[in-house]
């Protein structure tokens, strides 16, 4: 089903028989589904409104990704977070939507700097399971009238309502961008240096650790992004600098995490604080590994086999803090490991809660987040 | 003001419910005598009194627990509070209620550079959390103008600005973790160390709820490396249209300041008779702060003022030093100050999108001459998060009701503009009446329905946030 707009998409939720699979452009969900019949949010089109002077921006949930992007960056803007794209990491081919960027709380790099889509995420419209059209937010920067839905609805995979609707808060599109990167590292060594990086007043907007090398950005005017450059320079050492489209092709590359595109092996998507990424990276056999976000989130490409080492990984994670997702994985793989990282019991009985009153026939997106 | 009528069935078993809570707090943590309760009767919002039943003041995670745990087998109503500096009523209590105070779990837990984070108490003042850090070379960002009194409890329930989130953003932007108990006495750890959420993000729905979801005892906190240095421009309009146009170029131009604050003609000359800090007589007047190194400060500033000189300024005024930055920033900073000098007055907070400017303050300028009550303009104009003071004599029969109706006509108006009734202090008592003007039935009912999820009695703060005909049933 693809519904023509707002009021027709609370139609067919309110008169759903069944479960509905919520498709926006179909590249990021992960884990299996619950079955269902697709629902297809991809004719909630369109930009209704930008104003740059406001650093605002809002669109149809279903409106490409690609497009919000292109607009932005006509008026020398763009989305903070990042959006990374995973069709590679997860085999899709579809068209990526900015209600699904918002529905996983899809976020890059930058994220340690700028914060994630659910931080630049200001207003939205969805649909409740009980077909019930609402709205939460605006289009306004700073609102904490009443509850803060908005948040909610970031990343809850469409397990709350089918979003129909978002504001984002943008910022300008920096001149340049530069790269520093380090000879090779342990993991101790490279956490240090991020650590190192991240608490200097240097602006750093990327920190991750690839190769067994780490590799810092700052972006910005042409004139700081030279003297950051050169402090950095003095802080860490000779590292070797790349700068502009060969520095953004590394960042690509690391968002994307494209080193595990094509291949076959079962990926976990972690994040712990960053001093934890040494530990990880020791429990896990077998592994490839990139690092972003200062050593906090832990891109793993394990064998598919048996439980991909869910036990293991999700023990440890109990003892330090923190979450794993099972990315990808073979349908033999995820029958046995939950895809999203089990709640503690308080947790997932307030979460439960939620989902009851929000979808109280359990119709949207069933099972999707375990 | 209308608030609940006092539950005198509750009031009647005060010595009992006082015998429950002194067998779980230390006698100096329970306050019930008549004469010392009052010391809660109010918050900043001081327009609006009435002493709580009891007040508590715990130190602990687990006696908050207890307490939370009693009250909610009793069915007493708790009214949660940070500092009491909450301007919209946040913690005020009734006359049923316990008012549970966190200022005595003020400890900083855990320090941790390397992974940028603090860990603290959640009764530790906001300015204090930077205390903490900043000989390290650390700071937390959010600075609501209160920071030096108001409480981190009191900044994740209102999810609390500052003149500084253009850049660094509010609270929940800041939030990492917190360790909250429900009203049933049930301890959640939410969120940590590590960045986002595994499941749903309650945390997010937490910050901003005004202390009706729980109790936050403890916050994980990020903390930023302070910027090699910061700078301000001054600059003077002869129009607010200008000025507000000035701002939006600035934006558009890709600089990104970490402050852009603005102050109309009255404000400029309350200031300026309070605290002398030499501005120019101007309409509209920007203050613009941009930080990095000292010559990256200078590539910025160039560029705005380049940009501002194609708006005609009346003045640019670039601080060259520590001390003309600080002449800059006097008289923005003793706004409040000089404006309780002149008279008693309330602080509206509503936001409206920038490209509203013009219009918003054109129409509160009528408002003004309908009422009869001046009104001077001071706010954070990158993020369109509006402070018109709207001054009243609290002595004068019928002036408090004409300030309010004269309020009431703003925030509507900030909606209708496609803004909001609150940026950055929260709905409280005092603009909970106004909430159906921003939210249609249904909308309010989603965020009901969250507060049964975590407060199925309905007895955390239960008088606020929502119109109390829209709550009745639910608080019965």
């Amino acid at each position: 089903m693809t519904p023509a707009n707002e009021s027709e998409l609370a139609e067919v939720i309110a008169g759903a028989q069944g479960p509905l699979r919520i498709v926006g452009g179909g590249t990021r969900g992960f884990g299996p589904d619950g079955g269902g019949e697709a629902l297809h949010i991809s004719a909630l089109t369109g930009i209704s409104l930008y104003e740059p002077g406001a650093l605002t921006i809002v669109a149809g949930a279903g409106t490409p990704l690609a497009e919000v992007e292109a607009a932005l960056a006509q008026g020398g803007q763009r989305l903070p977070f990042e959006v990374p794209d995973f069709r590679g990491l997860l085999g899709r081919d579809g068209v990526s939507t900015i209600g699904g960027v918002v529905a996983v709380n899809a976020s890059g790099p930058r994220r340690i700097q700028a914060g994630a889509c659910r931080d630049s995420l200001i207003g939205v419209r969805f649909v409740d399971g009980a077909g019930t059209i609402l709205k939460n937010g605006g289009r306004v920067m700073k609102n904490v009238t009443g509850y803060d839905l908005v948040k909610l609805m970031a990343g809850s995979y469409g397990s709350l309502g089918v979003l129909t609707e978002v504001a984002c808060k943008v910022l300008p599109r920096p001149e340049a961008e530069a790269t520093l990167i380090s000879g090779p590292l342990d993991g101790e060594a490279a956490v240090a240096a991020m650590s190192a990086a991240l608490g200097s007043p240097f602006e750093v907007t990327g920190a991750g650790y690839v190769g067994g090398r780490v590799r810092l950005r700052i972006e910005g005017m042409a004139g700081s992004v030279a003297y950051r450059t050169g402090q950095l320079t003095k802080l860490m050492g000779a590292w070797d600098v790349v700068t502009d489209a060969d520095s953004a092709a590394l960042w690509a590359a690391l968002r994307d995490v494209s080193d595990f595109a094509g291949q076959a092996g079962a990926v976990w998507r972690v994040s712990v604080k960053p001093s934890d990424m040494p530990g990880v990276l020791a429990l896990l056999q077998d592994a490839q590994v990139m690092c972003d976000w200062g050593g906090g989130l832990i891109w793993a490409q394990v064998p598919d086999f048996g439980d991909a080492q869910a036990i293991p990984l999700r023990a440890h994670i109990a003892n330090i803090g923190g979450h794993a997702s099972l990315m990808r994985a073979g349908a033999d793989t995820y029958a046995q490991v939950p895809a999203f990282h089990p709640e503690a019991p308080s947790v997932a009985a307030l979460t439960a809660a939620l989902r009851a009153k929000f979808d109280p026939r359990g119709i949207l997106n069933p099972g999707r987040m375990g | 003001m209308e608030m609940p009528k006092i539950d005198a069935s509750i009031v009647a078993r005060k010595p009992a419910i006082v015998a429950a809570l002194l067998q779980v707090l230390p006698p100096d943590a329970v306050i019930y005598d008549e004469i010392e309760v009052r010391a809660y009767e109010c918050d900043a919002l001081t327009a609006y009194k009435c002493p709580p039943l009891v007040a508590v003041l715990p130190r602990t995670t687990a006696e908050v627990a207890a307490v939370l745990r009693i009250c909610h087998q009793m069915g007493v109503p708790v009214v949660p509070r940070g500092s009491g500096t909450s301007l919209a009523g946040g913690a005020l209590p009734t006359g049923d209620c316990v008012i549970l105070g966190v200022a005595r779990m003020n400890d900083v837990l855990e320090t941790d550079y390397p992974n940028r984070y603090i860990r603290v108490q959640s009764g530790r003042t906001n300015l204090s959390v930077t205390g903490a850090v900043e000989s390290d070379g650390f700071f937390y960002a959010p600075d609501p103008s209160s920071q030096l009194a108001c409480a981190i409890a009191g900044n994740i329930a209102m999810n609390s600005g500052g003149a500084h989130c253009l850049k660094y953003g509010v609270t929940t932007n800041n939030l990492l973790g917190v360790t909250m108990v429900q009203m049933d006495g049930t301890i959640l750890e939410i969120g940590g160390a590590h960045l986002d959420a595994g499941g749903l993000d309650l945390l997010g729905v937490i910050c901003g709820s005004e202390g009706q979801l729980g109790v936050v005892t403890e916050a994980t906190l990020r903390i930023l490396p302070k910027p090699e240095g910061a700078r301000p421009v001054l600059i003077g309009f002869n129009s607010n249209e200008v000025a507000g146009e000035c701002v939006s170029d600035i934006i558009k131009a890709g600089i990104l300041p970490v402050a852009i604050e603005f102050m109309d003609r009255p404000c400029i000359e309350a200031t300026e008779a309070f605290a002398k800090a030499g501005y120019p007589k101007c309409e509209a007047l920007l203050i613009v702060e941009v930080e990095g190194s000292r010559a990256e400060i200078d590539e910025q500033l160039a560029l705005i003022v380049a940009i501002a000189r194609r708006h005609n300024p009346v003045e640019v005024r670039e601080a060259a030093d520590d001390d003309q930055a600080k002449r800059i920033w006097l008289g923005r900073k003793s706004a409040f100050g000089a404006m309780g000098q002149i008279n008693d007055y309330m602080c509206l907070d509503g936001t409206i999108p920038v490209s509203s400017l013009p219009y918003v303050l054109r129409r509160i300028g009528e408002f003004s001459k309908h009422y009869g009550l001046d009104v001077a303009n001071v706010f954070h104009a990158g993020d369109g998060n509006m402070h018109p003071l709207i001054l009243y004599d609290a002595n004068k029969p019928g002036d408090l009701e004409l300030c309010e109706a004269f309020g009431a006509d703003v925030l509507r108006l900030c909606v209708e503009v496609g803004g909001c009734l609150t940026g950055e202090h929260g709905v409280g008592i005092e603009k909970r009446d106004l909430m159906k003007v921003q939210f249609a039935p249904e909308d309010m009912e989603a965020q009901l329905m969250v507060k049964d999820v975590f407060d199925p009695k309905w007895l955390l703060n239960p008088a606020k946030v929502f119109p109390l005909d829209v709550t009745a049933s639910r608080r019965a």
